[in-house]
């Protein structure tokens, strides 16, 4: 009896080693990055002189701006480096961060910063994030206007950096075609000059607009971006605290106007688009064309190939839109992970106020951000948010990003790819009608999903 | 004599009893952890609504009300069955032609073999990039892409599968038929039976249980359907229906449900459990279904 016992416990004391050797290995390699391509992330090495012995806690960034993932390990190095505390940086790619977040705030060396850029990912992740007001980053910030709150009015999350978003235009090709930036005023004469050059492409040597691709890497230009010009003037200066239930669809025409001109004076014929494959930066940079719809996060490797680079406002047709500025918000806001322990909590804090201050960290990080709205943190020197500044110093009204209410982001645009991918092959009402259905009564639908 | 072989044989069958949790164990504690464990919580959390899985509330049916209500998941699972049943008789029409030439004594049949067999190694989303790019070079030359309709995106998940499957089952047949009888044709032959009649009568009969283990392989394989599905199409193009709810024309099943999981709507992981809990009835039934049907057709040598 003894004997068989004694096997029993045997085997389940060798099982059991087993599985807890499996365990513990498996733990190790949470904290790695995975080896498919999926994500990418490096752990800041520990450093080996300087190390503080107070440092408690760590923190993991879950970051979601793959173009920003060296600059941000870099960084990470270098608070490791000053005061001993383990920062990772994980990059989820291109589109799938949502999937990333959710598998990686259920581990448990969950993510102490993650993103919550819109009022989705609020509304999905309020939970667990800290409330942050009155915190020491947040009396760091110069103003209120790149937080985002809960419905309950929780500030969940506060821009780290902002960005803007419009019309690029190359000065020197639209000079080298005759006319003048600074003509440019609205509509009318952005179509004018368009299309001049658009007709005399083959003479000039270089078209308007840069191609408009329909596919995953370049639809959102459109879907997300200059959609946000008619959720803008749907505001009507009452700007939406909380997504609407629904849309009018007012300014549907002026989405239109800009968007036909975009697609039709372009490199790429309208037909083609759907297939995608073109590269409108290389064909900005290259000065194949003397317009692109693109946002202030490309100054750096545009103004390294061209000299005259220059952003302005989508002008659509709207009356008084010659006080119209730029697109100006973000969707880089911090949240601090409530559900980790208060020593993360608190070395987090510690490493987001000393991104912001110090003077290193902070050049490095606006060089590449842009600008961010912090009182210590260095000037900007982005062209683009600079043309912003001087829109708005001009008197001009700043277009926010209304586009971050969109319901069901990823469903929402995918609907209105389909339909403009039909539009763009034959321009017909009927499909224009049928982008209509996608981008308002697609709205009320994903809201209703959403919130049903 | 007799009497020590039956003690022995007690003895041998006494340690076994003894002895069998520390053989099974493993194996046993192996599946419960990597299979059981996470079914039944699988099947639990469908009833729940969650964000993350240690923090899952019971509601009860609502998942499940909510995802035989989607428009979207009854789509996909037509969708679904139909591309499942054209692309099941296309692969193993064509994976059993194929075998079947090759089984001829032709010359260089090894290389035919390997060459047919190696699209087979290459990973379900590299190979959804690689046709949509063959499909969009030949489809923009008429102004128009894979993306635009969903009969393109339908025959194009076809095509990609038959030319990704066929030389799998085509490996299966052609063991079936090289375990056909030789003596067995050879009296076919003596008979007087015609090449056609010895292919129906004779050799089919005996490669059933080839047959049944690649429609069981292939009916899976299409519900299961997933990366190809992903990067070939991504369900596209999209039809609004009244009140603006889309349905992505060409996703199936499994997309459906990976796009539901990662939704932002506080239901959505539970509806998608629920969804998964479905088609996992669902995958199961139809197969289990088939593999009894053909069984029945199978001979006994």
């Amino acid at each position: 009896m003894s004997k068989k016992l004694f096997a029993l416990v045997l085997s389940f004391s060798m099982v059991m080693t087993m599985l807890l050797a499996g365990c513990s290995s498996q733990g190790d390699k949470a904290s790695e990055p995975p080896a498919d391509n999926s994500q990418s992330g490096t752990e800041a090495s520990q450093p080996v002189e300087n190390n503080n012995t107070e440092a408690k806690g760590r923190v993991y960034w879950l970051n979601f701006k793959p173009e920003s993932d060296e600059v941000l390990n870099n960084v990470a190095k270098m608070y490791t480096d000053k005061t001993g505390v383990p920062v990772k940086i994980v990059t989820a790619a291109s589109g799938t961060y949502s999937q990333t977040l959710n598998a990686e705030m259920g581990k448990s060396e969950a993510p102490t910063i993650f993103v919550i850029g819109n009022k989705s990912g609020a509304r999905d992740w309020s939970d667990y994030a800290l409330d942050l007001a009155g915190t020491p980053i947040a009396n760091e910030l110069t103003g209120d206007e790149y937080n985002i709150y809960d419905d309950n009015g929780k500030l969940v999350s506060i821009g780290y950096c902002y960005e803007c978003y419009g019309i690029i235009v190359n000065a020197d090709l639209v000079a080298q075609a005759g006319h003048k930036v600074e003509d440019i005023k609205n509509f009318e004469t952005l179509k004018t000059v368009v299309e001049d050059i658009h007709a005399r492409a083959a003479e000039l040597g270089f078209d308007a607009f840069t191609s408009c691709d329909m596919d995953g890497s370049s639809s959102w230009r459109f879907t997300g971006h200059m959609a946000n010009l008619e959720y803008y003037y749907e505001q009507e200066g009452e700007m939406w605290k909380n997504c609407p239930p629904t849309l009018t669809g007012k300014y549907m025409d002026n989405f239109k106007n800009l968007y036909d001109l975009c697609i039709n004076n372009s490199l790429t014929a309208p037909t083609e688009l759907s297939v995608g494959g073109h590269d409108a930066a290389e064909e900005f940079k290259t000065g194949k064309a003397a317009f692109t719809v693109q946002g202030s996060w490309e100054y750096a490797s545009y103004k390294e190939a061209l000299d005259n680079i220059t952003m302005i406002p989508y002008y659509c047709g709207v009356s008084g839109e010659e006080k119209a500025g730029l697109n100006c918000g973000t969707e880089n806001c911090w949240a601090i992970n409530s559900k980790v322990s208060e020593d993360d909590q608190k070395a987090t804090m510690d490493f987001m106020v000393w991104c912001v201050t110090d003077p290193e960290a902070s050049r490095i990080l606006v060089d590449s951000f842009g600008a961010m709205p912090y009182k210590s943190a260095v000037e900007c020197t982005n062209g683009f948010l600079l043309d912003a500044d001087e829109y708005r110093n001009n008197g001009c009204y700043v277009m926010n990003w209304a586009t971050n209410f969109q319901p069901n982001v990823e469903e929402y645009r995918a609907a209105l790819v389909s339909a403009l991918n039909a539009y763009n092959a034959d321009q017909s009402d009927a499909n224009w009608a049928s982008v209509r259905t996608a981008f308002v009564d697609g709205w009320a639908a994903q809201y209703a999903a959403v919130n049903g | 004599m007799n009497r020590k072989k039956i003690t022995r044989g007690n003895t041998i069958r006494r340690s076994t009893r003894k002895w069998f949790p520390l053989f099974l164990g493993p194996v046993v504690c192996a599946f419960i952890i990597g299979f059981v464990w996470p079914f039944v919580q699988g099947i639990y959390l469908s009833f729940c609504q969650f964000k993350l899985i240690a923090d899952a509330k019971p509601i009860g049916f609502g998942n499940y009300v909510r995802a035989f209500k989607d428009a979207a998941f009854t789509h996909a699972f037509w969708y679904t069955a139909l591309f499942t049943v054209v692309s099941l008789v296309l692969i193993n029409v064509l994976a059993f032609t194929v075998a079947y030439v090759l089984t001829q004594n032709i010359k260089g049949s090894n290389i035919f073999r390997t060459v047919f067999f190696m699209p087979n190694l290459i990973g379900g989303i590299v190979l959804g990039h690689i046709w949509s790019m063959i499909f969009d070079g030949i489809l923009s030359k008429f102004s128009t892409s894979i993306v635009m309709d969903s009969k393109y995106g339908f025959w194009g998940l076809i095509i990609l599968m038959c030319w990704q499957q066929i030389g799998y089952m085509m490996i299966i047949y052609i063991a079936g038929l090289q375990a056909v009888p030789e003596d067995m044709l050879e009296a076919a032959r003596i008979d007087g039976a015609s090449k056609s009649q010895t292919l129906f009568k004779v050799t089919i009969p005996n490669v059933m249980p080839s047959i049944t283990i690649c429609m069981f392989l292939t009916l899976t394989n299409g519900f299961k359907l997933f990366d190809q599905n992903l990067a070939l199409t991504n369900g596209q193009p999209i039809i609004m229906q009244e009140g603006g709810t889309a349905i992505k024309t060409t996703e199936m099943l499994a997309l459906n449900i990976f796009t539901t999981y990662n939704n932002s709507s506080p239901n959505a992981h539970g509806t998608a459990q629920a969804k998964a809990v479905i088609f996992f009835i669902l995958v199961a039934g139809l197969g289990l279904a088939q593999l009894a049907y053909t069984r029945k057709k199978e001979v006994q040598q």
